[in-house]
C-alpha cells in the first residue's frame, strides 16, 4: 500500500514537473546589449536590458519612392543584402524567400525588406524589373537602392551581415545570404541561411511565434 | 550437326557483342547521368532549380523538351559561353542574360547537358563528349 502511495507521488511530481517547465516560446535576442536603468510607469527606477535596434533609414524603392522605416514601423519584417545580376546565392536565397512571402502574403504585420549592394547598376528600375520577375508585385516587399556608405554600414554594423565589393568574385560582390528577422521594436531575433531550406523553414515557424508575442 | 553448332555459336557471339555494346552505351549514360548531376547542382541549380523549374521570368524551366529538341546543336554553347538573347520557352519570352562557366572542360559540359535533357521529363538520350566538343567549337 505504501507503495503505490509512494508511486503515485513520483508520477504527480514528474507531471507537474514536466508541464510547470512548459511556458510560452520565444526568440532569442542577437547583437549588443546593455543595462539602463528605466523608470517604469508607477515612476519606480528599475534596471532593464536594453538591446541592439536598427537606426533610422531612408532608401528609394523600386518605385522611386522615398521609402523610410516608417514603412517598417510597428511590423516585424526580414530584411537581406543582394543584388540583381548575382547568379550565386541571391536566386537562391529569393526563390526559399519567395515561400515564406507567399505564406505571409495576407498578413498586414509581416514585411520584407531586400538591399542592394550593387550601387552602380541596381537603380530603382533596374529594381523594378527584378520583382517584376520573380514574381513580386506591390510594397508588401520592398526592393531598396542607396548610396554605398549607407547600405554597407548598415549591412554590416545594423544587421550583422557581411558585404563587400571584391573585385575577384565571379560578379564583383560578395556578400552572406542572412535571412535576418526584426521585430516590432526594431530588434534582431533570428537570422536565417537563406540559402538552406531547412533554415527556411524556420523562419516560417519562428515568424508566428514573434507574432504571438505582441498578442497580449 | 557441327555446323548447326558452329553456326549457333557465331551467331549467340554477334548477339552478345551488340549486347554489351549497348551496356558500355547504357554505362556511359549512367556515367554522365551521375556526374552530371553534381556539375548541376553546383552551377545550374540556384537559377534553375532543384527540379528545372526556374524561377519566376529571370531563369527559364529546363522542362521544355521541344526546344531542347529544336536547339540540341547550341546547349553545349548555352552552357559554356551563356546565353544573351531572347529565349522563347513554354511560349514564354525570357530576357535575362545568362552567365558563362569557361572553366567548364568539354566533358563537364557534356555531362551536365547529358543529364539536363535526360531529367525533368526530358528523353533525349546519350550523347558523347566527342560529339559536344565538335559542337562546342562551332559556337557563334
Amino acid at each position: 500500500m505504501n507503495k503505490i502511495i509512494s508511486y503515485a507521488a513520483a508520477s504527480l511530481l514528474f507531471v507537474s514537473i514536466f508541464t510547470a517547465c512548459k511556458q510560452e516560446k520565444k526568440l532569442p535576442f542577437y547583437g549588443e546589449r546593455h543595462a539602463e536603468v528605466v523608470k517604469d510607469a508607477a515612476g519606480v527606477e528599475k534596471i532593464d536590458t536594453v538591446y541592439q535596434t536598427i537606426p533610422n533609414w531612408a532608401f528609394l524603392n523600386q518605385d522611386s519612392v522615398l521609402t523610410t522605416n516608417k514603412a517598417t514601423d510597428g511590423k516585424i519584417y526580414v530584411a537581406d543584402f543582394f543584388f540583381t545580376s548575382c547568379t550565386t546565392i541571391c536566386p537562391t536565397m529569393h526563390r526559399n524567400l519567395m515561400t515564406v512571402y507567399n505564406d505571409f502574403k495576407s498578413n498586414p504585420d509581416v514585411m520584407f525588406v531586400s538591399h542592394t549592394i550593387d550601387f552602380k547598376y541596381d537603380k530603382p528600375s533596374a529594381l523594378k524589373k527584378y520583382a517584376k520577375k520573380l514574381g513580386v508585385d506591390g510594397p508588401k516587399w520592398q526592393f531598396l537602392y542607396g548610396t554605398k556608405d549607407s547600405v554597407y554600414t548598415l549591412a554590416e554594423k545594423n544587421y550583422l551581415v557581411a558585404v563587400g565589393e571584391d573585385s575577384t568574385a565571379k560578379d564583383g560582390y560578395i556578400h552572406q545570404g542572412y535571412l535576418v528577422l526584426i521585430d516590432k521594436d526594431r530588434r534582431i531575433r533570428g537570422a536565417y541561411d537563406g540559402t538552406k531550406e531547412d533554415q527556411v523553414e524556420q523562419l516560417k515557424k519562428d515568424i508566428p511565434v514573434l507574432l504571438a508575442e505582441y498578442k497580449k | 550437326m557441327r555446323k548447326y553448332i558452329i553456326n549457333s555459336i557465331f551467331l549467340f557471339a554477334v548477339i552478345a557483342i551488340i549486347v554489351s555494346c549497348q551496356n558500355q552505351e547504357t554505362i556511359d549514360l549512367q556515367n554522365y547521368m551521375s556526374n552530371g548531376k553534381d556539375i548541376y547542382k553546383s552551377r545550374c541549380q540556384n537559377c534553375h532549380g532543384e527540379n528545372g523549374e526556374g524561377l519566376g521570368e529571370l531563369a527559364p524551366p529546363l522542362t521544355d523538351s521541344v526546344f531542347l529538341k529544336t536547339n540540341k546543336n547550341r546547349l553545349a554553347c548555352f552552357i559554356k559561353n551563356g546565353a544573351n538573347e531572347t529565349l522563347v520557352i513554354h511560349g514564354k519570352e525570357y530576357k535575362e542574360k545568362m552567365p558563362a562557366f569557361p572553366e567548364l572542360a568539354d566533358i563537364d559540359v557534356a555531362q551536365v547537358m547529358v543529364y539536363i535533357t535526360n531529367s525533368f521529363g526530358n528523353k533525349q538520350g546519350f550523347v558523347p563528349y566527342t560529339e559536344v566538343s565538335k559542337q562546342l567549337q562551332n559556337c557563334k
